[in-house]
């Protein structure tokens, strides 16, 4: 099989204008990746699915990562006046002085797919596309209409990540109920203290009576206030 | 073919997403009925749900529903250490929990770079063809209770499966949860009494299988029911990612012990059985015939398991550590592959720890394979996919 530089060559050369950079994979069984620019993936994953003698026609595992904002602590030498006192007399003078300076890293969501072919018994080829930030453009373009696998997976990585797929077919909760709000797997989920507590309908009624009662005063009917 | 083959008013709505379901129009102007089928239905073997849409009998729209198990496993494993895992690896797919086991640690073995004692590799071979009969035989056992033959076929699977489950209780102290697999080998090393015993279920297997397929094979309600029917075409399951016997069954020749030989699988000489009719029969005859090849690995390495060491002396178990990277690792399961995909940030937990189930993604394709077929039939083509609640919802 085709190392990771070569299709990484190959993908440029069949899909112009496609980003393509190699991660390397530091642990014994050098499964490195390739981190694909999200805006051509779509091609990419389509050029790595048709391609002859690539022929990766299984994607067998969709995996979500949340990488949060970084914060990032240097130090720095900075050159800074300073008075000191110089032979008795008194002198402004210009040192290095060393400063811890903190710098934050913006944080991304991550998909891995992990390919494999079935027509030529090779793999894995695994995949990364990354979004632009965690907040409001958490999207990436979706794999479902190039491998129907992706279907469920994707789901699950936008329930439990909040990674919005662009194209996806049917993009719903999957395993959590369809009225939760927050993203469980993301690194920042906070637990709730009452894991018990979910609204019902009884909630709504209660609700509906007690602005009922509002609005009708004390809560007695006017003929019994005339008797 | 059966009578109740999908007929040929399914349109092709979308001819260019070949992959997806196609969309059945419904006949006559009758009304359509919602139907929901569990998540307290004897036939999903646990909390599912599909909710149906029903014209008549005829089955035009299929959406399963997940979640009533869920408990976040992967969240729970990343909060707590690589080996504090492993027992909680038994609770996904509670049939085959060592296998699961073989499949975490294999995962674990490759991102720290893990050599495995020979005669450990032997022993996870040894057990996970046990798992694979007793899972196989289960689930034909139920697929011919959802056919109506109640109870008699599942007893004689449950028979040998219980006399499996004994070896397993005797090595490992527990039927079920076995919690057996380390990195770097097993946790306690079979007695020769246990391997004598185990050669001599092994002897008595092929006698089970025989009378089995003997009662079955050319069974009227079986063949009428399950020829046929929930027909899934070999290029549809490839793309729908579907793996293991389903696959096989639609003539796929794809068993990841024969493509990535991982452990010691180059050694042992098995054949890997295919369908050619795609549907629930072939499964079931796939299934049976994997039982019978499972039969010959486990004679070959019950023969040939060496003397030694169960345990990579070397193996870390203190303050495992591993160093940033990741990994992953897949086995050929019952069900089909299982992988295990870990990031380590060099902290004694995981930073991120995926499980690849595959009940959940044979399910992908269980619209395609009912649209069409009557009500009754759903309960058996799902029961054709072989599926655990606790590894679809994870």
């Amino acid at each position: 099989m085709k190392t990771v530089e070569e299709i990484k060559t190959a993908i440029e050369a069949a899909v112009p204008g496609a980003k393509v950079d190699v991660l390397t994979n530091p642990a014994p069984n050098a499964q490195h990746s390739l981190l694909v620019g999200r805006a051509m993936a779509a091609s990419v994953a389509t050029f790595l699915r048709d391609d002859a003698e690539l022929a990766l026609d299984f994607l067998s595992n969709v995996t979500g990562v949340d990488w949060p904002d970084k914060e990032i602590a240097e130090k720095i030498k900075v050159p800074k006046q300073v008075t000191k006192t110089v032979d008795g007399v008194e002198q402004t003078v210009e040192e290095m002085v060393e400063e811890t300076r903190k710098r934050v890293e913006p944080g991304y969501l991550e998909v891995v797919y992990h390919l494999y072919s079935i027509a030529k018994k090779h793999g894995p080829v695994v995949m990364r596309l990354r979004t632009a930030n965690r907040g409001e453009q958490a999207d990436l373009p979706s794999m479902t209409p190039i491998w129907r696998s992706a279907e469920f997976q994707e789901r699950e990585v936008f329930d439990l990540f909040g990674v919005v797929f662009k194209g996806h077919p049917d993009l719903r909760r999957i395993l959590m109920w369809d009225e939760f709000k927050d993203f469980p797997m993301r690194k920042d989920y906070v637990e709730p203290d009452d894991f018990e507590y979910e609204p019902t309908a009884h909630d709504e009624v209660l609700a509906r009576a007690k602005a009922h009662q509002a609005a009708a005063g004390s809560g007695i009917t006017p003929e019994e206030t005339s008797r | 073919m059966s009578a109740s083959t999908p007929d040929i008013s399914i349109k092709l709505a979308r001819q260019e997403a070949w992959n997806r379901p196609p969309v059945i129009e419904p006949e006559g102007e009758g009304e359509l009925l919602e139907l929901a089928m569990g998540p307290h239905h004897p036939s999903t073997h646990g909390v599912f749900r599909m909710d149906v849409l029903l014209d008549g009998e005829r089955v035009i729209k299929l959406k399963p529903v997940f979640g009533y198990l869920h408990r976040n496993h992967e969240k729970i494993a990343e909060g707590s250490s690589y080996l504090a895992s492993m027992p909680y690896t038994d609770r996904l797919d509670y049939f085959c929990s060592l296998t699961n086991n073989w499949a975490y640690a294999l995962a674990v073995e490759k991102l720290v770079g893990q050599q495995v004692p020979e005669r450990a590799e032997y022993l996870r071979v040894i057990l996970a063809e046990l798992t694979r009969i007793q899972n196989h035989a289960s689930t034909i056992g139920f697929l011919l209770q959802e056919m109506g033959a109640s109870g008699t076929p599942l007893m004689y699977a449950f028979r040998e499966r219980e006399k499996i489950l004994d070896l397993f209780e005797s090595l490992t102290g527990s039927r079920m949860m076995c919690n057996y697999m380390r990195f770097g080998g097993c946790r306690v090393d079979a007695s020769p009494a246990w391997l004598e015993t185990a050669r001599k279920i092994v002897k008595e297997l092929p006698a089970f299988v025989d009378e089995f397929e003997n009662f079955l094979r050319t069974n009227e309600i079986v063949m009428a029911r399950a020829q046929g029917m929930g027909v899934l075409p070999p290029e549809l399951a490839v793309n729908a990612g579907i793996t293991g016997p389903m696959l096989r069954a639609s003539g796929v020749n794809y068993d990841i012990r024969k493509v990535d030989h991982y452990g010691i699988y180059d050694r042992f000489k098995f054949r890997v059985p295919l369908g050619d009719h795609y549907d629930i029969y072939d499964r079931y005859m796939v299934r049976m015939l994997e039982i019978r090849e499972s039969i010959g690995i486990l004679e070959q390495a019950l023969k040939d398991i060496p003397a030694g060491p169960v345990m990579d002396p070397k193996a870390k178990i203190r303050g495992f550590r591993p160093k940033p990277g990741e990994s992953y690792g897949r086995i050929e399961g019952p069900k089909g592959e299982l992988g295990f995909y870990l990031i380590s940030d060099g902290s004694p937990n995981p930073y991120r720890y995926r499980v690849r189930p595959p009940s959940l993604i044979n399910l992908t394709v269980l619209e395609d394979m009912c649209l069409g077929h009557n009500v009754a039939d759903v309960v058996l083509i799902f029961g054709s996919v072989d599926i655990v609640l606790g590894e679809v919802d994870r």
